[in-house]
C-alpha cells in the first residue's frame, strides 16, 4: 500500500529578517495508512514546520515529499489544495471553527471545495458529527459549545472528507485534563475502528506516550525513537 | 458560487453597521447620479414642451446675428417689412410682429409691472395663445392705433381681483387702454411669466414707446417639411431689402438644439461630479475589504488548509465587495427615484424625470465599482499563505 505521507531527506529553510533559518535539516519519515504517531520536541525544534510540510501546507526546500502518494514538488498551489482536501484532515489546538456558522455548516465546509452539492454536504456533515458524538448539536454555534465539544466538531470537520490522515496539532492544548482525555480517546477510536492514520504534534509527553510510535524532533532533525 | 454568495451575505450581516456605513458612499453617489440626471432630463423635457407649446413650425426672425453671448442689435425692421414678407412668402397678413417693453399697468389704485407687447392680429394664427374671454386684436385696431388691450390672466387677477375686466379701462404707461380680451392661463415659459403680458396694437405700441422699429417677426411654415425653406425665404426677402444688415431666422429645432446641448452638458457635468462621490464610495469599499481580509486571515488560512483554491477565496471576497456596492446601488437608486419624484412634486420649477437608463447605468457602474475596488483586497486574500494565515492571531 502507498504510504499516506512520505518524506525523503526533506529540508526546509527560510529567510527571516535577513538571516537564513534552517528549520528542518534533512528529515526522512513515513506515515503508513492506519498509523498512530506522535511528533514531539521542544519549541523551535522544527516540529511545526514538519507538521506544515506533512499537511501539504508548505513545500520543502529540498528533498522529496509525497502527500497521498503525490510529489508536492510537481503540484501547483491549487492542485496541492485539492490534495490536502482529499488526503488530510486538520485538527488545530484552537479549533479554528467559524464563529457565526452552525456546527453542521462548519463540518460541511471542506466539501464545498470539492464541489459536493449542499444537501449531500449537510448529510455527510451530520453523519460525521454523529460519529464524534455531536449529533445532538447540529445547529449550535461554536460559542454555544464547550471547548471539548468544539474540538469534537473540529474533528468531525477533519473527518468529513474521508481523509487518509488526521493531522492534530496540540489537539488537547486548550482543553482541561478530562476533556483532553475524551478527545484523545475519540482520536484513538477513529484510528482503531476506521483505519485513519493519526499524527499528533504535541509537547505533552503523556499524550505522546499513548501513540504507537514517537517521532522526536530536535534542531531540525529526527532523533531515533 | 452559491456557497460563496451565502458566505458573503453572512460576512456582511456579521458587521451590519460597518456594511451599511461602507455602502453609504455608494448609496449617496448613485442617488446623486439618479437625481441629477432626472433633473437634467426633466429640464430638457420641460423646455421642449414649452418651445413646442409656442406653436407648430415656427420661424422667428430677429435682427442681427443670434448667438449666445452676442450683443443685442438695434433693429431696423419696420411694420411694412412684415407685410411685404407675408406677401412674398404667400402668407399675406400672417406674419406676427412684436415690439416689447416693460411698462406699469394700472387700474384704480392697483398697479403691476408687465411686459407690454405691440402685436398684430397674426399672433393667434402663428402662436398658440388661446383666449379665456373676449377677442384678440383686429386689423382695424392696428390700422387706427386703437387703444385696446388683451391682458394675461395674471394681470387680470392682480388688477381686477375676480371682477370681469372686459370693457374696463386701464392705464398702460400712463395711456388709457380698454380691455377687449383676456388670455387663458399659460404659465411661465423659459423663465418668463407669460401670464403677465399685455398685448396692444403694434401701432399704438410704437406711439407709446416712441419708436418705429419692430423687435421681431414670427411666421409659420405651412408644414414641418417646409420650415427650412420658409426660413431661407424669409432671410432672402430681408437681405434684399437691407443689403447691409444681418438677420437671423431661427426655428424651434434650432432653439431646442442649442438649449438641449447646454442642458446636456450641464447634466453631464453634474452627473460627473456625482460620479466622483461614487468613486470615493468605491475607495471606502476597498478600504473596508482590506480590513475584512485582515480580520478574517485565520478563516482564509483555514479554508485554504481544507482545500480552498486561490480563486475560491478571491471569488468569495470579490463577491462580498460587489454585494456591498450593488446593494448600496439598489438603495441609492431607490433613494434617487424617490428623491426625484419628491423634488418634482414639491418644487414647481424643478421638473425631474427618471429615465429607465439612469438607474440601469447606476447599477452597472456600482457593480463595476465593486469589482474594480474589490479586486485588490480579494487577490490579497486569495494569495495568503495558509501557514502564515493560520498562525495569525
Amino acid at each position: 500500500m502507498t504510504p499516506a505521507l512520505e518524506a525523503v531527506d526533506v529540508t526546509r529553510s527560510y529567510v527571516l529578517e535577513g538571516v537564513t533559518v534552517h528549520a528542518l535539516r534533512g528529515v526522512s519519515l513515513t506515515v503508513e495508512q492506519g498509523d498512530y504517531a506522535a511528533v514531539v520536541g521542544p519549541s523551535g525544534s522544527g516540529k511545526s514546520t514538519l507538521m506544515h510540510l506533512l499537511g501539504g501546507l508548505d513545500r520543502p526546500t529540498s528533498g522529496v515529499l509525497r502527500v497521498g502518494g503525490r510529489d508536492v514538488a510537481t503540484l501547483s498551489q491549487d492542485e496541492l489544495a485539492q490534495v490536502r482536501n482529499a488526503t488530510i484532515g486538520f485538527v488545530f489546538q484552537s479549533f479554528q471553527l467559524l464563529g457565526r456558522t452552525s456546527a453542521v455548516d462548519n463540518v460541511a465546509m471542506p466539501l464545498v471545495y470539492r464541489g459536493t452539492r449542499r444537501a449531500q454536504r449537510r448529510a455527510r456533515a451530520r453523519a460525521a458529527l454523529e460519529r464524534v458524538g455531536m449529533g445532538h448539536r447540529l445547529d449550535h454555534r461554536p460559542a454555544q459549545l464547550s471547548g471539548g465539544e468544539q474540538q469534537r466538531v473540529a474533528i468531525a470537520r477533519a473527518l468529513v472528507g474521508e481523509p487518509q490522515v488526521l493531522l492534530a496539532d496540540e489537539p488537547t492544548g486548550n482543553l482541561d485534563t478530562r476533556t483532553g482525555e475524551e478527545v484523545m480517546a475519540l482520536l484513538e477510536q477513529l484510528n482503531a475502528e476506521q483505519g485513519v492514520a493519526v499524527v499528533l504534534v504535541t509537547h505533552d509527553l503523556d499524550v505522546a506516550a499513548r501513540a504507537a510510535r514517537q517521532i522526536r524532533v530536535r534542531d531540525g532533525r529526527l532523533e531515533a525513537a | 458560487m452559491a456557497e460563496a454568495f451565502r458566505v458573503a451575505v453572512t460576512a456582511l450581516r456579521a458587521n451590519r453597521l460597518r456594511s451599511l456605513l461602507t455602502m453609504l458612499g455608494v448609496v449617496i453617489g448613485v442617488a446623486a447620479v439618479v437625481v441629477l440626471v432626472a433633473i437634467g432630463t426633466g429640464a430638457k423635457q420641460e423646455v421642449e414642451q414649452q418651445v413646442n407649446g409656442l406653436g407648430a413650425n415656427l420661424v422667428i426672425v430677429v435682427p442681427g446675428r443670434l448667438e449666445i453671448g452676442s450683443a443685442p442689435t438695434r433693429s431696423r425692421l419696420q411694420l411694412e417689412d412684415a407685410e411685404d414678407l407675408g406677401r412674398e412668402l404667400g402668407q399675406p397678413g400672417r406674419v406676427a410682429v412684436t415690439i416689447s417693453s416693460g411698462e406699469t399697468v394700472r387700474f384704480g389704485s392697483r398697479d403691476v409691472f408687465a411686459t407690454v407687447s405691440g402685436t398684430n392680429p397674426a399672433v393667434p394664427e402663428v402662436f398658440v395663445r388661446p383666449l379665456a374671454r373676449g377677442d384678440y386684436l383686429r386689423d382695424s385696431d392696428v390700422d387706427t392705433r386703437r387703444r385696446v388691450a388683451v391682458i394675461g390672466s395674471g394681470i387680470a387677477e392682480a388688477l381686477f381681483d375676480g371682477a370681469d375686466p372686459l370693457g374696463r379701462t386701464l392705464s398702460v404707461g400712463g395711456v388709457r387702454f380698454r380691455v377687449i380680451g383676456v388670455f387663458e392661463r399659460i404659465g411661465s415659459s423659459l423663465g418668463a411669466d407669460r401670464d403677465d403680458e399685455v398685448h396692444i396694437p403694434v401701432t399704438a405700441a410704437q406711439r407709446l414707446f416712441g419708436d418705429v422699429r419692430i423687435d421681431a417677426f414670427a411666421l409659420k411654415a405651412p408644414s414641418t417639411d417646409e420650415i427650412e425653406q420658409t426660413r431661407r425665404a424669409a432671410l432672402a426677402v430681408l437681405a434684399d431689402r437691407y443689403p447691409d444688415e444681418e438677420f437671423s431666422a431661427v426655428t424651434q429645432d434650432q432653439v431646442l438644439g442649442t438649449v438641449g446641448r447646454i442642458l446636456g452638458l450641464l447634466t453631464t457635468v453634474l452627473a460627473a461630479i456625482a460620479a466622483i462621490s461614487l468613486l470615493v464610495g468605491g475607495v471606502g469599499v476597498s478600504n473596508i475589504m482590506l480590513v475584512s481580509v485582515r480580520e478574517r486571515t485565520r478563516e482564509i488560512g483555514l479554508r485554504k488548509a481544507v482545500g480552498a483554491r486561490t480563486r475560491d477565496i478571491t471569488l468569495q471576497f470579490l463577491l462580498e465587495a460587489v454585494l456591498l456596492t450593488t446593494v448600496g446601488g439598489v438603495i441609492g437608486i431607490a433613494l434617487g427615484i424617490g428623491g426625484s419624484l419628491g423634488l418634482a412634486a414639491v418644487v414647481d420649477q424643478l421638473p425631474a424625470v427618471v429615465t429607465w437608463w439612469s438607474p440601469a447605468l447606476a447599477f452597472t457602474v456600482s457593480a463595476a465599482v465593486g469589482i474594480f475596488f474589490g479586486v485588490v483586497p480579494a487577490r490579497r486574500a486569495g494569495r495568503l499563505d495558509p501557514v502564515v494565515a493560520l498562525r495569525t492571531e
